[in-house]
C-alpha cells in the first residue's frame, strides 16, 4: 500500500539568529561597509588617500546620483 | 554558518538591486546629468576659462563608472541590511522573512536616504562650491550618522516601553522620537545653499526626482529580493 506523507503545516514563530553568531559578521561587515562607502562617496573629495582625481572622476556620476557631496 | 549565508545573500540581493537601479539611472538620470554638465561648460565658456582636461571620458563616467559605484553601494548596503535583518528577525518582529525584508527595506530607505536627503538633497554637477567640499562632506556624513543613531534610540525606547504601552503605541512612540531627534539635531548642522542663481530649476528638480527614483528602485528590489533569498535559509519548509 502506498503511503503519502504530508508536509506538516508551517505555523511556527520565526526563530531568531543567535546574537553570538551575528556579532563577528556585523563587525567585519560594518568595517567593510565604511571603507566601500568612503571610496564611492568621499575619496578625492574632501580627503584623499590616493593622489590625483582618477577615483573621483570614475565614480563621478554615481557620487552625484547617490546623494554624496561632490565638487 | 547560517549568518554567513544570510550575509552573502544580502550582498547578492544588493548587487541585483544595484543593477536595476543602474538601468533606471541610465534612462532617467543621465540626461539630467548631461544637461547640468552642459550648463557648467557654458558658464566656463562665458567666463573665458579653458575647458578642464577630461581624465575619465563622459562615456566611462556614465557607463562603467556609474555601474561600479552603484554596485559597490548596493553590495555594501545589502550586507549591512542583512546584518540588521538578522538582528530584528524573530527578536523584535514576528513577521516572516519576506514581509520583514520588505518592511525593513522601507525603513532603511527612510533612515539612510530620504531623511538625510531632506537636509542635504542630491545635487547635479555645477551645483556646489569646490571650496566648501570639506564642510559639506563632514556635514553630510554627520547627518547620516545622526539619522542612524536616532533610529537606534527610537528602536531601543520602543522595545523598552512595549510591555507597558503595547506594541502599537510603543512603535508610534519610537517613530515620533526618531522624527523629533532628527529634526532637532539636524537643525544644528549648517544649511547649504549653493545653487547658482541661473541654474535651470527644471534640471535641478528632474535630477533630484531621478536620484530619489534610483534609490526607491534599489531599496524596493533589495527588500523583495532579499526576502526570497533569506526565506530559503530561515524557513526552508515554506519556500
Amino acid at each position: 500500500m502506498a503511503t503519502a506523507t504530508l508536509k506538516p503545516a508551517v505555523a511556527v514563530a520565526p526563530v531568531p539568529v543567535p546574537l553570538k553568531a551575528v556579532v563577528p559578521w556585523a563587525v567585519f561587515g560594518v568595517l567593510l561597509f565604511i571603507v566601500v562607502l568612503y571610496f564611492v562617496g568621499a575619496e578625492q573629495g574632501a580627503t584623499a588617500l590616493v593622489s590625483g582625481h582618477a577615483v573621483h572622476e570614475f565614480v563621478h556620476d554615481g557620487r552625484h546620483l547617490l546623494g554624496f557631496p561632490c565638487h | 554558518m547560517m549568518m554567513g549565508r544570510l550575509l552573502s545573500r544580502g550582498m547578492l540581493a544588493g548587487v541585483f538591486a544595484a543593477l536595476l537601479a543602474f538601468v533606471f539611472a541610465r534612462v532617467f538620470a543621465e540626461p539630467q546629468v548631461n544637461l547640468a554638465i552642459a550648463y557648467e561648460a557654458a558658464q566656463a565658456a562665458l567666463a573665458n576659462e579653458p575647458p578642464e582636461p577630461e581624465l575619465v571620458s563622459r562615456g566611462v563616467q556614465a557607463g562603467w563608472g556609474l555601474l561600479t559605484a552603484t554596485v559597490l553601494y548596493g553590495a555594501a548596503y545589502g550586507g549591512v541590511f542583512a546584518i540588521v535583518f538578522s538582528c530584528v528577525y524573530g527578536r523584535f518582529s514576528r513577521l516572516g522573512a519576506r514581509s520583514l525584508a520588505l518592511w525593513l527595506a522601507a525603513v532603511c530607505c527612510v533612515v539612510a536616504v530620504i531623511v538625510p536627503g531632506l537636509k542635504y538633497p542630491p545635487n547635479p554637477p555645477a551645483v556646489g562650491n569646490t571650496e566648501t567640499i570639506g564642510v559639506r562632506t563632514a556635514a553630510y556624513f554627520i547627518m547620516l550618522g545622526l539619522s542612524f543613531c536616532s533610529a537606534m534610540i527610537g528602536l531601543v525606547i520602543a522595545r523598552h516601553y512595549a510591555p507597558r504601552l503595547g506594541n502599537w503605541n510603543a512603535n508610534v512612540l519610537g517613530v515620533l522620537l526618531y522624527g523629533a531627534l532628527v529634526a532637532g539635531l539636524s537643525a544644528l548642522l549648517p544649511d547649504v545653499s549653493e545653487v547658482p542663481a541661473d541654474f535651470p530649476a527644471q534640471v535641478l528638480w528632474r535630477f533630484r526626482e531621478s536620484a530619489l527614483g534610483m534609490q526607491l528602485v534599489l531599496w524596493a528590489a533589495l527588500g523583495l529580493g532579499y526576502g526570497v533569498l533569506a526565506e530559503r535559509v530561515l524557513e526552508p519548509a515554506r519556500a
